[in-house]
């Protein structure tokens, strides 16, 4: 049998091969899996302090990153995909954010929005309550520089997370370049 | 009543008060030990009815600290800022807290943040700083934590 292969629109992982009376679609099973959870990734509202308003900036009208299917903000850990740190971890916030994190349901990605998400930022010397990185108490997937960071910048982050779903590939896979 | 008018009053009420030029408001040097009764006569007069501190807070100067009070009259508008230097080793004032009640708060992180020992203060504990952190007072120069600090 003669199969015509085409492939598909946009980043959908497959290809469609034309057969009379209608296609068949080819694809892995993960990989749709994976397409579906990148498009549709529920971040949980969830802010220490002043990237929470670029954050805020980057969910209104101007940057809107519903447009990549990051619109639906939930105020349950249970129902969210994605945490945004956007700000300060301070050592009392630390238990806080490592609750909300175990709460959620696999599976989970985080993204360390900002200077002191990443290392402490301006507060990373001589300070008695600051963690010096969120990811001293979670793992991270996505870090982005800044203070606050851009709303693009954090755009740029969310389109990597995506792409980073999209590759199937583990955090820790990721890291030391192994399949 | 304007800056000048209120140092006029205030003269009247605590000779010993010293003034401060220059900032928007009027400042007015006082000792520890005239804090208290010039409190009660700042918040009790018709003329200057300071019936608000929206600001209470304490500065390390290293040789000495300051505590910092910041007055406000809803009634007239006109605000002052009264300071008073304290003796680092043994920093005591007495409270204000029967005055103005939020002095209650303010005065327990100044407690724990600078060791300040609030004279007949009801409830004189921890606000923010968790269990453990009696007496370590991280808001002064000095201070030095050895888990968390990473020093320049």
């Amino acid at each position: 049998m003669d199969l015509e292969k085409t492939t598909v629109q946009g980043d959908f992982p497959g290809q469609i091969h034309e057969t009379p009376g209608g296609g068949i679609v080819l694809s892995k099973l993960d990989d749709v899996i994976n397409w579906a959870r990148s498009n549709s990734l529920w971040p949980l509202t969830f802010a220490t302090s002043c990237c929470g308003i670029e954050m805020m900036s980057t969910a209104g009208a101007k940057y809107d990153f519903s447009r990549f299917g990051f619109e639906v903000a939930r105020a349950s850990p249970r129902q969210a995909d994605v945490i945004i740190i956007a700000g300060t971890i301070v050592n009392k916030m630390a238990p806080v954010l490592k609750r909300l994190y175990d709460q959620m349901a696999d599976p989970k990605y985080v993204i360390a929005m900002g200077a002191c998400a990443i290392s402490g930022g301006p507060f990373f010397y001589n300070t008695y309550s600051v963690v010096k990185g969120a990811d001293h108490v979670i793992p991270v997937d996505v870090y982005v520089a800044g203070c606050p960071p851009r709303p693009e910048a954090l755009l740029h982050a969310l389109i990597s997370l995506q792409d980073k779903i999209k590759s199937g590939l583990t955090r820790e896979q990721i890291k030391t370049g192994k399949e | 009543m304007g800056n000048e008018e209120l140092k006029i009053k205030i003269t009247e009420l605590l000779p010993a008060a010293a003034f401060e030029e220059g900032g928007e408001w009027l400042n007015i040097n006082i000792t520890s030990t005239d804090w208290l009764p010039f409190a009660i006569q700042l918040r009790n007069s018709d003329a200057l009815h300071f019936n608000f501190l929206f600001c209470l807070t304490c500065i390390d100067w290293q040789s000495h600290l300051t505590m910092v009070y910041h007055l406000s009259s809803t009634k007239f508008r006109h605000n002052i800022i009264v300071k008073c230097k304290l003796d680092r080793t043994k920093p005591e004032i007495e409270t204000v807290c029967k005055i103005w009640r939020t002095a209650e708060f303010h005065e327990r992180e100044v407690y724990e943040m600078f060791g300040v020992n609030f004279l007949n203060h009801p409830d004189l504990r921890l606000l923010i700083l968790p269990d453990g952190w009696e007496g370590k007072n991280p808001m002064l120069k000095d201070f030095e934590d050895p888990v968390n600090m990473i020093k320049l």
